[in-house]
């Protein structure tokens, strides 16, 4: 330790002072609330009501998770043979007759079908008691496994274009990391006058392209494309953020490699492959998990442009836990998503770290 | 150099001020007033010069007005009320405020109720019995058409006295769908999310016989919501869409606005709030009809923003004095003027430029009177009226009719069941 150092760089104490301003923000506003989801989620707490808060245990997450399996017989009519449909399906009673007031099937009260499939002549049906949310958990799902590797894929080859010393290159980086500056909220609005199924700007540019011959899409209106959509505009707009950290990646892999590459005759993949790529090792994993977590918490998309319809289709993990507690003033119900979701998250992030480790 | 003429400036504007405070010997007891229509620069000429009058008019309060969005509104209130900061004067959404006098963020109003008499009943906010608000004016929805679509369509135009059927409606919309001059028939609105379906569409469930609670217990949404005749409602909304009759969730909202004028649509379920634009549009030839009897009468929503009084004020006389004195009819008669809303009382109506006797508007008038239905009218109805929505939306987006009510009417009743039956 050098002599005339002061005692500022010397005592622990003073280290912690200047942590303190950044640490109790933290508390405030991240430790704080969420150790207040924690326990609102096993109460009946609600946003505003006279009502005094009760303890109810884990009713909220037995409400949000629970499924069950049902198995349905077809009909069978008076004559004794198989009720069909005029297209020759067998038809099923409806699941409603389980689920609603029925003694028999008191474990069902209440309970929603999730989905159903046919198996042999049975239908299989999965109720769930919340299916808003599960279809929710899936989607949020889909969305981080579709957005996570393309956003990272696009990113990388957005920054390896960028990273060459072209005359102007400075203009298409500011193009490229333009739509990250502008707020999610704008680019929402935007994109949904893009989708317009009517006369959007996506519609009329595929007519023409295709010489009338595509017909026009409702993009965001149907539950077959609402949800890529989605996604399509969300790894657009991302997109230059994730640039910028490869960029700088790459910047930090020392030339003189690349030079010994060139001299040993490396092809351009051979470059990549056992120069850039080793060496972005670290960058990799961090933009991994940054958009892994930015992925799960979709939500400002979803609510300008479908809220969640058509159909659930676009329905997420955020999206319910913000209409539960707000919207529909159960900030318990809405505490219960938002703790499942870090649950989530937590142990999807130590997977990738575990897996991403330093192999010794 | 700047900041000191900025102070001279400063010091000079408060001497008259403070003399001003010294001529009327005691000062004013200061009111704060909240509204929810900041950005409405017409809306506010009329509230800042109502503010004024009052204030002159005697020496006792002295309200000051503070507008909100209307976005951010509710979540404005909401907030101040978790932290204390209520204003004396609130105004409140009708449906909302039977949460907000539940949740006790308001008072019950003291107002002598054979002042209000000749007021329409969705202007005046009870509660448990006990008033809580007072609109100045009611808002209301017709379906809005033009003589010539539907004279030259060869269909009969509808009369308070005898609206459609179920049957005649659909035949309507079929015939102007042969027409083959409109995008669709009949545009319901569904671009607008939020209130406007409860407002807007729970009133064509009413008339199938259905509703969103049973309003005799509000304690439960079991075969009102699902029941027969909701699920007749369910089958024929969802019809509207499957028929190409009604443009669905996805509606342009740039349509929404103009489509009847653009002769995108042949009629138009749409509130008093638009008929000036229309009056203008069309001139002689627009027609605001009354909503087809589905079999209970035709119905319609009604409520509007109302005055209330803060539960935190400590000076609930002088807020009531201020409701009261805005009850007047010169300034009902002046809302209604200015942004085309209906008046609450028939002597306002009768002073007023839209809706007198004759006019164009009056149509409005009498819908109000004779046909409104109050959204249920429990603090339980900001959760319900969520519920509803999806249910319409999903159902418009072909989703078993039955089962979405179902689920509906199961998520309604669990959240009543949460909130010990919400004080009924």
């Amino acid at each position: 330790m050098q002599k005339n150092a002061s005692t500022l760089t010397q005592h622990n104490r003073s280290g912690w002072l200047f942590a303190l301003p950044g640490f109790g923000l933290m508390m405030l506003f991240i430790v704080v609330p969420f150790v207040f989801a924690i326990v609102f989620s096993m109460t009946n707490q609600r946003l505003i009501s006279p009502n005094p808060t009760q303890f109810v245990g884990l009713e909220n997450y037995q409400q949000l998770l629970s499924v069950n399996i049902l198995v349905l017989e077809p009909v069978i009519t008076a004559t004794g043979e198989r009720k069909q449909d005029a297209d020759g399906n067998l038809s099923y009673p409806r699941i409603r007759t389980y689920t609603r007031n029925n003694p028999d099937y008191a474990h069902l009260q209440g309970m929603k079908e999730w989905f159903t499939w046919q198996w042999q002549d049975k239908k299989v049906a999965i109720l769930a008691s919340d299916p808003v949310f599960m279809k929710a958990v899936v989607n949020t799902f889909l969305f981080v496994l579709v957005v996570a590797p393309l956003q990272g894929a696009l990113a990388l080859a957005l920054a390896l274009l960028i990273n060459q010393r072209l005359k102007g290159i400075n203009v298409y980086r500011a193009i490229y990391f333009m739509p990250v500056v502008v707020s999610i909220v704008v680019v929402s609005i935007l994109w949904r006058f893009i989708y317009d199924g009517q006369n959007g700007l996506l519609n009329n540019l595929l007519h023409t392209v295709s010489l009338g011959h595509l017909a026009p899409v409702d993009w965001l209106g149907n539950p077959d494309t609402a949800l890529g959509s989605i996604m399509a505009m969300s790894i657009w707009q991302a997109i230059g953020f994730h640039m910028v950290i490869w960029l700088s990646g790459l910047q930090t892999i020392s030339p003189t490699l690349y030079e010994a590459a060139k001299i040993e005759g490396a092809s351009s993949w051979q470059t990549f492959r056992y120069v850039t790529w080793p060496g972005l090792k670290n960058t990799a994993v961090l933009v991994l998990i940054v958009i892994t977590m930015q992925a799960f918490a979709l939500f400002a998309q979803i609510d300008v442009m479908t809220s969640g319809g058509p159909l659930d289709s676009t329905q997420t993990i955020v999206f319910q836990a913000v209409e539960r507690g707000y919207g529909k003033q159960d900030i318990s119900g809405g505490s219960a998503i938002s703790v499942v979701l870090f649950v989530m998250v937590l142990s999807i992030s130590l997977l990738q770290r575990y897996f991403t480790r330093e192999k010794k | 150099m700047k900041t000191k003429i900025m102070k001279n400036v400063l010091l000079v504007s408060t001497i008259p001020l403070l003399s001003m405070g010294a001529i009327n010997g005691l000062a004013a007891t200061d009111l704060s007033l909240w509204y929810h229509g900041a950005g409405n620069p017409v809306e506010a000429k009329i509230i800042d010069s109502m503010v004024d009058d009052f204030n002159k008019s005697q020496s006792e309060w002295k309200v000051t007005l503070q507008g909100f969005p209307q976005e951010s509104y509710n979540d404005s209130v909401i907030a101040a009320a978790l932290a204390g900061n209520l204003p004396d004067i609130l105004d409140v959404d009708g449906p909302v405020m039977p949460n907000w006098a539940w949740a006790g963020y308001l008072q019950p109003l003291n107002i002598d109720s054979a002042s209000i008499e000749d007021f329409l009943p969705g202007t005046k906010g009870y509660w448990d019995g006990q008033l809580y608000s007072l609109g100045l004016w009611d808002a209301g929805v017709a379906m809005i058409s033009r003589k010539s679509t539907l004279v030259e369509a060869n269909i009969r135009i509808p009369t308070l006295a005898q609206p459609w059927t179920l049957n005649e409606f659909n035949a309507a919309l079929e015939t102007l769908k042969q027409t083959g001059q409109y995008d669709y028939p009949f545009d319901p609105g569904l671009a607008w999310k939020g209130e406007w379906f409860p407002y807007a569409f729970s009133p064509f469930l009413q008339s199938f016989g259905g509703d969103i609670i049973d309003r005799d217990t509000y304690q439960t949404a079991e075969g009102v919501l699902n029941g027969d005749a909701a699920i007749a409602f369910g089958e024929w909304w969802q019809m509207l869409f499957q028929q190409g009759y009604s443009p669905g969730n996805s509606q342009d909202t740039a349509d929404r606005e103009t489509g009847l004028i653009d002769g995108k649509y042949a009629i138009q379920w749409n509130g008093n709030w638009i008929a000036l634009n229309m009056l203008k549009a069309f001139g002689d030839d627009v027609l605001f009809l009354p909503a087809p009897d589905f079999g209970h009468g035709p119905k319609m929503g009604a409520s509007s923003w109302q005055f209330g009084v803060s539960s935190s004020t400590s000076h609930p006389q002088g807020a009531a004095d201020f409701i009261q004195f805005a009850s007047q009819d010169r300034y009902l008669t002046a809302f209604s003027d200015a942004i085309g809303l209906i008046p609450p009382t028939k002597a306002a109506a009768d002073a007023s430029q839209y809706y007198q006797e004759g006019s164009p508007m009056a149509t409005f008038f009498e819908l109000s009177a004779q046909q409104a239905v109050l959204r249920p009218v429990t603090p339980g109805y900001v959760v319900a009226a969520k519920v509803f929505e999806k249910a319409l939306a999903d159902i418009a987006d072909g989703a078993d009719v039955i089962d979405t009510l179902d689920n509906a009417a199961d998520e309604i009743n669990n959240d009543i069941r949460r909130n010990l039956g919400y004080g009924h």
